[in-house]
């Protein structure tokens, strides 16, 4: 009896391997999705915060900047010059350089990116206090605003819409270059994305470049949504 | 500081130069990969974009097809290209996954170029061009003698974005047992030799900076709005929502 039993179990994994098995290897494979998603769960977390922080880091960084630069030609152009170098130099060199200082950590991925989104977001920060039209700070300041009520009540709900941009760009460009991370072993999905091309796993490879995709549209979105939720005025002039 | 020192040693010891796997042959590997992929970015993209800039055609393509370079990880695509059909076979020169790496290059070279030429073309003041025509001027007299003047600057910028990212991709080749100055790294990390690490972070930083400075002197040579200061919008303001003018409504007038 056992002999049968042992034969028939045989004889259903012969017939019916899963598809992520090596010897099937699909690229499109849903049931990998099923036996490997606490794994892909945990990396998608990992990789969601790894982009967060890097861009919120970013953010302020470009904004402090950017505000102790603006009026000041020659700290403009230095800024605006060190964040292209910055941007210049390729993710896998400044990752190899950080790893100097900060180790196999987060934090070099982290850092890394933040200065990525920041040498993003400078000009658009720069960009978008520019478009501030002079006859409206005029007025405010005939009004009687002060510089911090001017900066917080005027100019800074007239840059947002440019900022928006900037902070939409550098969101969805962190997704993609979190995946690099690999390479000080804090890459998010990108250290399952590493570990299937080296063991030519299809289904994990494609799973996990469209989860990136997915993330950074998704990331995306609640970037458009925030943005319309705090300038309701861009509203009818996007239609 | 230790590694620094030792990688500069690296670099200077003319016997790590050497060899099918030294650093010459990697370096070479990555040139030739950001060149080759460079002029067929240019020869594909340039005229695609510039021709649907003069006829204010296939806007939402020409703008989001930087929107998806950008949301698609580099690794992602050279991980699919490498394990599918195209596979890691050596191709002359380009070594390793040479195909696969080239192929990859190109379509992350592409978005750059085709983006900012169009949006260079498109942003060219709809009244230059018509007064251009009214004083007769052909099709391609408005192109070459007004629109493509008025928008080098734009399509430079966008030649220089390309070529930084190609060389940063061509880096990244080395992750999927690829080409280039990337295996420098690779090697380093796996075998816990961080001299060969920060060795390999210089030559791709370096040879990035000159990239840049090189395609910075070409783009200031070329540019015949150089004399011209006050052009606030040099393509590098990133505006994912850039929407296209259509030129339909004046096509219809005339």
């Amino acid at each position: 009896m056992s002999l049968v039993a042992d034969a028939s179990n045989v004889a259903v994994l012969a017939a019916d391997p899963p598809c992520y098995a090596r010897t099937v290897n699909s690229w499109v494979c849903p049931e990998y999705v099923t036996r490997y998603a606490p794994e892909l769960w945990e990396a998608t977390v990992q990789h969601v915060l790894l982009t967060v922080t890097s861009v919120v880091l970013g953010l302020v960084l470009a904004v402090a900047l950017s505000l102790a630069a603006r009026h000041r030609p020659k700290a403009r152009s230095l800024l605006l010059g060190s964040t292209t170098l910055v941007y210049t130099i390729p993710s896998l060199a400044m990752f190899s350089i950080l790893a100097q200082a900060t180790g196999l950590t987060p934090t070099t991925v982290v850092i890394g990116l933040a200065l990525y989104s920041l040498s993003i977001l400078v000009r658009n920060v720069l960009a978008g206090l520019d478009s501030v039209p002079d006859e409206v700070v005029e007025a405010a300041t005939g009004l009687g605003y002060g510089r911090l009520r001017l900066l917080t009540r005027i100019e800074a709900p007239l840059a947002l819409p440019i900022v928006m941009a900037g902070l939409r760009v550098a969101t969805v460009s962190t997704v993609a270059l979190v995946t690099l991370g690999t390479i000080v072993a804090y890459g998010g999905l990108g250290n399952m994305l590493a570990n299937g091309i080296d063991d030519s796993f299809k289904a994990q490879v494609l799973t996990t470049s469209v989860l990136c995709v997915v993330l950074a549209v998704l990331l995306d979105l609640v970037i458009v949504a925030f943005a319309r939720l705090v300038t309701p005025w861009t509203r009818g002039a996007a239609a | 500081m230790n590694e620094l020192a030792g990688a500069i040693d690296l670099l200077l010891e003319p016997e790590s130069w050497k060899g099918s796997d030294g650093l010459w042959t990697q370096l070479v590997e990555q040139v030739l990969l950001t060149v080759t992929a460079l002029v067929l970015v240019l020869v594909v993209g340039l005229p695609l974009a510039l021709w649907l800039g003069h006829r204010g055609r296939g806007g939402t393509f020409a703008i989001n097809v930087s929107n998806v370079g950008r949301a698609v990880p580099v690794f992602a695509v050279l991980g699919l290209l490498a394990l599918g059909p195209i596979g890691t076979a050596t191709l002359g020169p380009y070594g390793r996954a040479g195909l696969a790496t080239l192929i990859a290059l190109v379509l992350f070279g592409l978005p750059p170029v085709i983006t900012n030429s169009y949006v260079g073309v498109r942003e060219v003041d709809a009244e230059i061009v018509e007064a251009a025509r009214g004083t007769g001027m052909s099709e391609w007299q408005v192109f070459r003698r007004i629109e493509l003047p008025l928008a080098s600057q734009m399509v430079a910028n966008g030649v220089r974005l390309a070529l930084v990212q190609l060389w940063a991709t061509a880096t990244i080749a080395a992750l999927v047992a690829g080409p280039g100055l990337g295996n420098v790294i690779t090697y380093g990390f796996s075998n816990n030799s961080y001299d060969y690490v920060i060795a390999g972070a210089i030559l791709v930083a370096g040879g990035a900076l000159v990239l840049e400075g090189l395609a910075a002197v070409v783009e200031r040579r070329v540019d015949p709005m150089r004399r011209v200061t006050g052009s606030r919008h040099d393509g590098l303001v990133q505006m994912p929502e850039m929407t296209a003018r259509s030129r339909d409504s004046t096509a219809a007038e005339s």
